[in-house]
This record gives C-alpha cells, structure tokens and sequence, in this order.
C-alpha cells in the first residue's frame, strides 16, 4: 500500500483524480532539500554573512515579503553563486532559487511568499569558493496561505 | 500576455548597481489548492526567470510553488554599458513571456 506521499510523488497529474491531503513538509524534507543545494559542502554549512530579513509576525500568509542579504564583494574571484530559500513547513521545502555572478553587482535578493503555518525559514548561499554559508528566520503567520480547503 | 511591471532607472553611471523590480500577473497555483468541486487544481507556476543585458545573463531564478502569486522578484546588476535588458518568464502549461528595457550609461 503506497504511502501518501508516495502517492503525491507520483505526479501532479493524479491529484485532478485522487483527493488526498498534501504532504507537509518535515524538518527532515527541509534538510534533504539543504543537502541537496549544498551538495559537497553540506557537512560543513556555517551561519553567517547571510541575512534574511522578513516580518517575525505577518497576518496574511499569501503574501509574505523576504529579503535575502550575503555580505560578499561580488568580485570576479570572490562573489555568491546562488542564494536558495527554504521553509519548513509547506508541502514543498524550496522557495526560490536564485543564480548570480560578479554581474549583479551585490547578493541580494528580494520576494514574495507563502507560509501555509508559522514556520522556520532558511536562506543558504553557495560562494564562489564552493562554502555555504546560512542564515534562518521564524515567522508567525496569523492567517496561513490556502493549502488545505 | 500577462501584465508586468518592471523598474529599472533610465539612466546609470559605469559600474553602477543598479536595483532591478519585477513582477509579473500570474495566479502560480500551487496544486495544493481544492477548486469548487473538491478536486485539486492542477499546478501552474512560473518556473524561471531569466535577466540579461545585451545578452548577457546578470540574475536567474528558480521558482516554486512557495513563491507567491504574481511573482515579485527584485535583485541587482552592474550598469556596464548602455542598451537593452531582456527579462523573460517561463513555466507550466508553456508559459513563456519576454518583456525588454532599455538603459543608457553615462558617466
């Protein structure tokens, strides 16, 4: 008997058939999808240089503003090659992955977004030297974004 | 064609970081969402976001369904010379949109 997430994985496409609850995601999904951004350097992941500046309480979670600042010189040598957003509890742990280089001038990143429930918010940055540096951030949502009518 | 907004200055010096915004209309349904039989609405995001200026790539953007609707993304570029910015969205059901903006730099 397939497990309900197995059941949600096996496609979009079914969910038009089959009405299930989604799947939240779990602290564990969260660190799969860490590892997986971070690749080599995963075990090694350190906080600081980043920041993520959000509201700590918003009332509408469908809209939720976030800002992603890495302290880096965005020089040819020395610049951030991804910011990537994560969350903890929507059915799905990435947000937005962005892709820079010494062309945007600075690591900063600015979006919208949606937080089904209070959660933990995590923001990693790869650098051009192959570190990944992090930073996280709690929100509490008043009004969660529509996940389950 | 969805409506956009996009700001970025008309003018920079060379060498400048200039502030770039965008958004885009787009309901980015998630596929989480029951529609009014009970069924889930099927996912339809916006997947990517590229920026380039004369060609060249400046910002990309991977987009989930934790993004909300009519996405906003705002970042940075170097103003290195004058001409066109080219900011193109592309995602489900063969969503595609490109949108350009000219900018000219001066000392």
């Amino acid at each position: 008997m397939p497990s309900r997430r197995e059941v949600l994985g096996a496609g979009a496409g079914l969910a038009a058939v089959v009405t299930v609850r989604p799947a939240r995601a779990t602290p564990e999904r969260l660190e799969a999808a860490i590892r997986e951004f971070a690749g080599e350097a995963a075990a090694e992941i350190r906080a600081g240089r980043v920041r993520i500046e959000v509201p700590p309480l918003v009332e509408n979670g469908n809209a939720v503003p976030v800002t992603v600042n890495v302290e880096s010189p965005m020089t040819a040598t020395d610049f951030v090659r991804a910011i990537a957003l994560f969350n903890e509890r929507n059915p799905q742990p990435n947000v937005v992955t962005a892709r820079l280089g010494p062309r945007a001038g600075r690591a900063r990143i600015a979006t919208r977004i949606r937080l089904a429930t209070s959660q933990k918010l995590v923001a990693l940055a790869e650098m051009s030297g192959g570190s990944v540096r992090s930073d996280s951030a709690e929100v509490v949502v008043t009004l969660a974004a529509c996940v389950e009518g | 064609m969805a409506r956009v907004l996009i700001t970025v200055p008309r003018t920079a010096r060379p060498g400048e970081v200039v502030e770039i915004r965008t958004l885009i209309q787009h309901p980015m349904e998630t596929g989480y969402r029951p529609g009014a039989s009970g069924e889930l609405l099927p996912r339809g995001i916006v997947r990517r976001f590229v920026c380039t200026w004369n060609g060249e790539e400046v910002f990309r953007a991977e987009l989930f369904p934790a993004v909300a609707a009519n996405p906003f993304l705002s970042f940075t570029a170097v103003a290195t010379e004058s001409g066109t910015l080219a900011f193109t969205w592309a995602g489900d059901n063969g969503f595609a949109q490109t949108e350009t903006r000219t900018i000219t730099v001066a000392p």
